[in-house]
């Protein structure tokens, strides 16, 4: 199973996103922003960073990228793309996902190991997962603010969209303690944390992020 | 050549911590009548060629594609004189 991760100018944690990849059992492949091959991925990763040195808004540029426009045609076809961190707001930006991502409430850039609990276990990037399930991966972001109006909080609610909540401070202001949420088809997930991060013993708080990587790879053999 | 003007400002609804943190250094430097301060962008686009209903049109669709995110910020345009 090849899964794709797209290198923008600017981005930090592409490399990252792909360990995660080979170390969950799938294949890794590079993928550049002014490309428009998808070269053959079965699902793709936009990874953390600054694309564009988040110039005018997170995420702003990199939305009119060359390679965006084929992931967006694939995400409508229901591709598993997982958007994290900036690739969140990359995706909030590209409409695949409602809402925004503002600058943290407090105005300071936060870098922690931070709990989440899993709220939806049925998306093509957390059925590794328990709904209810608490798990310790990085945060680290100075605009990670989920924000949406009252009537969008409210849909996201009733239909189950919120992949996964804070679980103790919020960190960053966002609302209704929003971590990650899904699309209606449950292809396409960001998430402001950093399971990348979380995947090896010797160089995370642990090894929960892997269940993201090998969710999407069980997703895709079910899928084939 | 024609100028027009974009400015973006954060909805009313939504949090302003930018303009947040300019309002709290106000006191500090002894300026004690601001009871409040939004942050917002303002673009501005050399027009090539007379400034039209349909350029302005068009400018709009910039504004509202690519200057400034509907779901958390506003836009106005108008022609620089």
């Amino acid at each position: 199973m090849k899964i794709g991760v797209v290198t923008f100018p600017g981005s930090l944690d592409d490399v990252d996103a792909q360990r995660a990849v080979t170390i969950a059992g799938g294949e890794a492949v590079s993928l550049w922003h002014g490309d428009q091959d998808l070269k053959g991925v079965d699902a793709v990763i936009l990874p953390g960073g600054f694309s564009y040195g988040d110039y005018l808004r997170c995420g702003a540029i990199a939305r009119f990228a060359p390679m965006m426009e084929e992931v967006v045609l694939a995400a409508h076809r229901g591709m598993p793309v997982l958007g994290i961190c900036n690739g969140f707001q990359i995706l909030c930006e590209s409409h695949l996902l409602p809402g925004a991502l503002i600058r943290n409430d407090h105005r300071k850039f936060v870098c922690r190991d931070q709990v989440l609990k899993i709220e939806n276990a049925s998306t093509a990037w957390t059925s590794s997962y328990e709904v209810g399930q608490e798990i310790l991966v990085p945060l680290k972001n100075g605009e990670g603010g989920f924000i949406a109006d009252e009537a969008t909080l409210d849909m996201l609610e009733g239909e189950g969209r919120v992949v996964a909540r804070y679980v103790g401070d919020n960190p960053n202001g966002s609302l209704r303690d929003i971590a990650g949420v899904t699309n209606e088809r449950g292809n396409v997930v960001g998430l402001m944390p950093h399971p990348e991060h979380a995947v090896e013993d010797l160089t995370g708080p642990g090894t929960d992020g892997l269940g993201f990587f090998t969710s999407a790879l069980a997703t895709l053999l079910q899928t084939r | 050549m024609a100028r027009v003007i974009v400015d973006v400002m954060p909805k009313p609804e939504i949090l302003d911590p930018q303009g947040k943190a300019v309002h709290g250094a106000l006191p500090r430097l002894g300026f004690d009548g601001v009871i409040d301060v939004r942050q917002g962008k303002r673009f501005e686009l050399e027009m090539d060629g007379e400034i039209t209903d349909a350029i302005l049109e068009e400018v709009a669709k910039i504004a509202e594609t690519l200057l400034s995110n509907p779901v958390i910020e506003d836009y106005t345009v108008k022609v620089d004189v």
